[in-house]
């Protein structure tokens, strides 16, 4: 059902994008308004949930790590998977954010007949995630040849190796080609993985068919239905520069493309994308593993007050010894 | 906000990373610059329409390249009747002299490498 709905959602806003650019020509809406307005929304929305991160108060010091944590100095420890420095910290972040080291401890548990639980590597999820945001990555940094003036030369660079087969021409791109193989992955599992099934939400299916809509205009803007890159590049550099200018006779391809991502866009902060800033705020990997060294205080602690025993029996001492209660202090 | 300092410094160090294309133009100096192109001929004309040759110039030289040097066919029947000679350093440039101010401009600008010139010679361009 969730996968029907975003299905249809998605169908939406491209039948928007094509019925509004393409056939009633609203440029202006499309191509200025709507990626200020998304872009706006995706800068205040973003700060606002970082933010309301920050203001989260951390009781508990809980780095869920697995390595031996530091103690005595003749029990050699961990000091990447199981941090007690600002450095380990920064290379198991870098370890985290760079190279997904926790999807790749992804493990498997199955039942198999007769009546035994195995476990496995799964490699696969990793393996997916890491082809699809590295080949993300790539294809962001090769965009900015539309959006800089002069283009440097590393972009050129990475130009060059991406469509290294150059075939047939204009050349395909390798990112291109990965970037779909691994959405179709990411996509596959979620539909006939019966767990992952079965906690798939509407945005899990959304977000996933939204880039992969990006990634397909994209593709088809490049080798089937191409437009006017000049004009795009001329169009860009006035957006940037506050200058914005309607462009002339771009195919409505590009309007759909650029509509797409300005959905993204504003979507953003909003959805499960969210996790490019929470990766580091998540508690469970920032933090040090020095709970043998250091206090964790709980940040909302306030003075509780005590009343100890010795209070207690100060107060009522004359009274428990007329009862005959023992006492700790004879006077 | 808690640890206001490295918070505030990431989310500062992500912004001007993630809007570069803002910044690096005014940098430059190149905001919203866009190049002039000579054509270099007064024909109202080019082999197809010129919307089409903006677009799909590429499509149309790979074309003519299969089909001079695999099938040996010289002759393109444009979609206005008329016949062109297929040449790239006969046809295109016999109008488009200077590759200079008409090829590269656009092609630097959009950061193409086309690699017709790893083949082909340029033209020296006849001073008027």
């Amino acid at each position: 059902m969730y996968l029907l709905y975003s299905l249809i959602l998605i169908v939406i806003i491209i039948l928007v994008g094509y019925i509004g650019a393409g056939i009633l020509g609203w440029y202006t809406l499309f191509s200025i308004i709507a990626p200020y307005f998304a872009l706006g929304v995706f800068i205040v929305g973003f700060i606002y949930r970082i933010v309301l991160w920050a203001r989260s108060p951390v009781p508990f010091h809980i780095p869920t790590v697995c390595g031996q944590q530091h103690s005595l100095p003749w029990i050699r420890s961990d000091t990447t998977e199981s941090p007690h420095t600002a450095w380990g910290v920064v290379s198991r972040m870098a370890l985290e954010v760079l190279l997904f080291r926790s999807l790749f401890r992804n493990d498997r548990a199955e039942f198999r007949q007769p009546q035994r639980l195995l476990y496995g590597g799964n490699r696969w999820l990793w393996l997916g995630a890491m082809v699809f945001h590295w080949s993300l990555l790539v294809i962001l940094l090769r965009h900015l040849r539309f959006f800089v003036e002069p283009v440097p030369g590393c972009i050129t660079f990475l130009q060059y190796i991406d469509g290294f087969f150059q075939w047939p021409l204009p050349s395909f791109y390798v990112t291109d080609i990965l970037i779909v193989a691994a959405l179709l992955y990411l996509f596959c599992r979620r539909l006939f993985n019966p767990q992952v099934r079965h906690i798939s939400l509407l945005s899990d299916y959304f977000a996933l068919l939204l880039i992969g809509g990006i990634a397909v205009t994209g593709i088809l803007m490049r080798h089937f239905y191409k437009v006017d890159l000049m004009e795009v590049k001329r169009f860009f550099l006035g957006i940037l520069s506050f200058n914005p200018v309607v462009p002339e006779g771009i195919g409505t391809i590009f309007y759909i493309h650029l509509f797409l991502v300005s959905v993204l866009l504003a979507y953003f902060p909003f959805s499960k994308l969210m996790h490019l800033g929470g990766v580091f705020l998540s508690p469970t990997r920032n933090l040090m593993n020095n709970s043998r060294m250091v206090r964790h205080v709980n940040p909302w602690d306030y003075p509780v007050k005590v009343h100890t025993y010795e209070e207690y029996e100060d107060e009522f001492r004359a009274a428990m010894k007329e009862v005959g209660l023992p006492v700790e202090k004879n006077e | 906000m808690f640890d206001k300092g490295k918070v505030i410094a990431g989310i500062v160090i992500f912004f001007v990373i993630l809007l570069i294309p803002f910044w690096y133009n005014a940098v430059t100096g190149k905001a919203g610059y866009a190049p002039e192109l000579k054509p270099g001929t007064d024909a109202k004309e080019c082999v197809e329409k010129t919307s089409f040759m903006k677009e799909k110039h590429t499509e149309l030289l790979t074309k003519w390249k299969e089909a001079v040097v695999r099938n040996g066919e010289r002759e393109y029947r444009a979609s206005n009747g008329k016949t062109y000679v297929m040449s790239l350093t006969g046809t295109c440039m016999g109008c488009h002299t200077n590759k200079e101010q008409f090829c590269d401009r656009c092609h630097n600008y959009t950061n193409v490498k086309p690699y017709c010139w790893d083949c082909h010679n340029v033209p020296k361009v006849v001073k008027k």
